[in-house]
Order: C-alpha cells, then structure tokens, then sequence
C-alpha cells in the first residue's frame, strides 16, 4: 500500500528527531543538541499558537466582538501591566498584576485546600476500626488487597501519624516518639522506593512507544528510514569523535 | 507614591484574597458567576505572563545569535523551529485537524513535537536506571527497604516480573495503595497545612516577596 508523502516524510523527520536524541546515550554531541534546540524551539512554538488560540481568540477577542463583553478589557489591561518591567521607571506597575493574581490564588487556596486537601484527608484516614453487619454483629476486614479493609485502615492510620510524627519537630524524638519517628521513617522509605519505581516504569512505557514507532518506520513502505537514519547517526558520530568534536560548544 | 508603588498591591492582594476566600461559603449564583469570571481573568492574564517568558528567552538567544557566541547555530535552530510552528499554527488557526484531515499543524504535532517529547523523556529511563546501580546499595536498614520496595514495584508492574514472583503483581498494588497513599495523605496534610498559612501571610501583608525587590 502506498502511503502519502507527508505520512513518509514525518516518519523519517520522525525517526531522525528519536535517533539524534537517543544519541544522546553514547555522550553530548552536535545531533543531540540540535534535537533539543528544535524540541524546546517548536514546544514554545506550539505553546505560543494554542495560548493565542484560547486566550486571544477564545477568551478575549470573540468574546467582545461577537458578545460585547467589554468588561474583558479589564484582565487585559492588567495583563498589560506586567508588560511594564520591561521599562524601569514603570516596572513598578506590575506590582498591580502581581498583587490580583497572588491575592486571588491565595483567598481561592485557603478554604479550599482546608476542604480538600486537609480535612477530607484526616476524614479518609480516622475511619471506623470495625463495621456493624446487618445482623446487628461486629466484622473486621482482614484483606490486605482491599484497600478499604479494617486492616489496612489501620496501616494507612499508622503510615500518616507516624510520618506527620517524622516531620513535627517541637517535640523531641526520643523514647516511644523516637520509636513513631523511625516507624515514619519506614512509611517513606518504602514511598520513595515504590515513586521510584513507578517512575522508571512510566519512563521505559515512553521508551517502548519510541521504540515500535522506530520498528514501524523500520518498514519498506516508508523507504527505511530507521535502517538508513541509524547508519548515518552512526557514521556521524564516528566522524565526530575522529575530529574531536564529538562535545557541542559549552552554552 | 509609597501608597502607589508599595501600601496600594498589599491592599489589593488583600481585598481580592478576602473576596476569594469567602467566596467558597456563600452559596449564591452571583458569587458561583463570581468564581467563573475571574477564573476567566486569571487565564488572560496568565497569558500576559507567557509573553514575558517568551520574550526573555528571545533576548537571550537573540544576544547570542548577535554576538556570535560559542553554540549561536543551535539558538538559530531554535528561532526556525518556533517561527515555523508559530507561522504554520497560525495560517492553521491553531486546529491540528480540520473535518478530519491532519492540517500542517498537526503534521508537525504528530511527527516532530510528539517523538521529540517522547524520546526525550524515555532516555531519562537510562539514566535513572544508571544514577540507582551506583546509589542503590543496601548500605543501611532504610536504603534495603527502599530497593526492595522499588524492586517489588518494578516487578509488579511488568508480565515478567510477574512471572518470576507471582507476588509481585498484588504485593506492587498493595504497596501503591495502602503504604504509599498513607505517606502522600501525611505529606499532603503537611503540605496543605503550610500553604494555608503562607496564603494568610500574603493576603495580611507578611509575605512580600512576591512584590519583588526595590527601595519602594
């Protein structure tokens, strides 16, 4: 099947872009710093075109031309304000935009991280240590695989005052604090190990899409690009390295 | 000018952060329309802010284009990489599709921005892999638990691991869900607790710094 030429094309501008960055694995070199150039040159690129998409044309220009909403005016003239550190004896004026912006997300901040972010929290963890059944009995629920099991409650209970106990310094730890403070010190531990591994995890799903798209451009029907980009990596980094100048210059 | 330059922004965080809070309690659909416009106006100016991290780092790469400085190929690299995006977005009206077929925006989405990101993020995996052989050692009680809590996590994650430790699987789950949430929920509850109260320096004049520098 004949694929269309922009779909051939971006797969070798594709295929060239992963093997100049994954170059980066052998050491620093001139492939791998125009990869990253383009990379931070188109995102901003990017950035810029959806901003002005949803914010100029979306939030501010359609808005007043279509719905009179001249009221927009005033964000955007505090918007402008900040524009003014570029002039020293206005810079000051930024201050105004400054002011709304940190003033608003700290009056938004306050009732809702109480809400949600401390009181939900304490309310998810101080839960029942047991249930009533129907019948009018107790149950306690052992399994460890259920989150919301009796057992694990319990763990979670453990697991957050002794970790709060860790970082609450006006209390010196020793005797049984000492104890809870080594016990948060587990809880973390055992935390950070398991981020860490999520995270290498997370990051070698990313690497193993690059590397079936590199499979996939590997096919005739786009001309090969994978065979023939990773020679010629190859070959210009062995030409590099013989002229010594594998090292971009220093930024 | 004092007022003006230093008393007049410490009122106005002041006032917007005590409207802002209160806010949250009043149950009324001028105070809901209240949130959604400046919501709205946050998102505007946050654009305002945009400009000016763009425009610093033109300056910057502009300067080293001018000067001719060492790598000044590379910042070129980086103004033809945004212009283009920036041109071609725009004639595109930012739309990465149009009835379904992929505009030149797209086509650069799809086949520049998208592996670019991509690779770049993968080939951290390399190096985090590298940084934990030389610091991984169970040199102490703490650093066994964390190796072995990121091993299990590791293993649990991927069919051979769970093959080799039929284990793995549940144990990877358990250890996200019961031991790992408990230390998010005690750090969350830590952190929450300190933004509050960094919120009401703020809005109370305590914390400044946001004003920036200056003699006024």
């Amino acid at each position: 099947m004949d694929l269309p030429f922009e779909v051939i094309l971006g797969g070798w501008i594709a295929t060239g872009l992963t093997l100049f960055i994954l170059s980066f694995l052998y050491e620093d070199n001139p492939l791998f710093k125009l990869a990253e150039h383009l990379y931070v040159g188109v995102s901003l690129g990017y950035t810029i075109v959806k901003t002005y998409d949803t914010v100029v044309m979306t939030l501010i220009l359609r808005p007043i031309l279509d719905k009179g909403e001249w009221s927009l005016l005033i964000p955007v003239c505090i918007g402008a304000l900040m524009l003014t550190r570029y002039v020293p004896k206005a810079a000051w004026l930024s201050r105004y935009a400054f002011a709304f912006i940190v003033g608003v997300g700290a009056g938004l901040a306050i009732p809702r991280t109480i809400s949600s972010f401390i009181l939900k929290q304490i309310e998810d963890t101080v839960r029942p240590l047991l249930a009533i059944t129907p019948d009018g009995g107790v149950t306690f629920t052992y399994s460890l695989l259920d989150p919301a099991s009796h057992l694990n409650g319990i763990i979670i209970l453990v697991g957050v005052v002794s970790v709060l106990f860790y970082f609450f310094f006006s209390v010196e730890h020793a005797g049984p604090g000492k104890m809870i403070a080594r016990a948060g010190i587990v809880f973390l531990m055992i935390s950070f190990g398991a981020a860490f591994g999520y995270t290498v995890m997370a990051r070698m799903s990313l690497l193993i899409g690059r590397l079936t798209d590199l499979i996939e451009f590997s096919d005739a029907s786009y001309g090969r690009p994978t065979l023939w980009l990773f020679l010629l990596t190859v070959a210009t980094l062995i030409v590099l390295t013989r002229r010594g100048s594998t090292h971009p210059p220093k930024q | 000018m004092i007022f003006l330059r230093r008393q007049l922004p410490l009122l106005i965080t002041m006032v917007t952060g005590l409207v802002m809070a209160a806010q949250y309690y009043v149950p009324h659909p001028a105070s809901e329309q209240l949130l959604t416009t400046v919501t709205k106006w946050l998102q505007i100016i946050g654009g305002f802010a945009l400009v000016l991290g763009i425009t610093s780092l033109f300056h910057v790469h502009a300067a080293k284009i001018r000067r001719k400085e060492a790598g000044w190929g590379y910042s070129l690299v980086l103004y033809a990489g945004m212009l283009g995006t920036v041109m071609i977005g725009l004639w595109h009206h930012g739309k990465e599709s149009v009835d379904g077929a992929m505009t030149s925006f797209g086509w650069i989405y799809s086949y520049t921005l998208v592996p670019l990101q991509g690779t770049m993020f993968a080939i951290l995996a390399f190096f985090i892999a590298s940084a934990a052989y030389r610091s991984f050692r169970a040199r102490s009680r703490e650093a066994a638990v964390l190796l072995m809590a990121a091993v299990i996590v590791m293993m649990g994650r991927v069919p051979l691991g769970e093959y080799l430790f039929p284990l793995s699987g549940d144990l990877s789950s358990w250890i996200l869900n019961v031991l790992n949430a408990s230390v998010r929920r005690a750090i969350l509850i830590g952190v929450s607790l300190g933004a509050v109260a960094l919120s009401f320096k703020i809005i109370f004049g305590v914390e400044r710094s946001y004003l920036g520098g200056g003699k006024e």
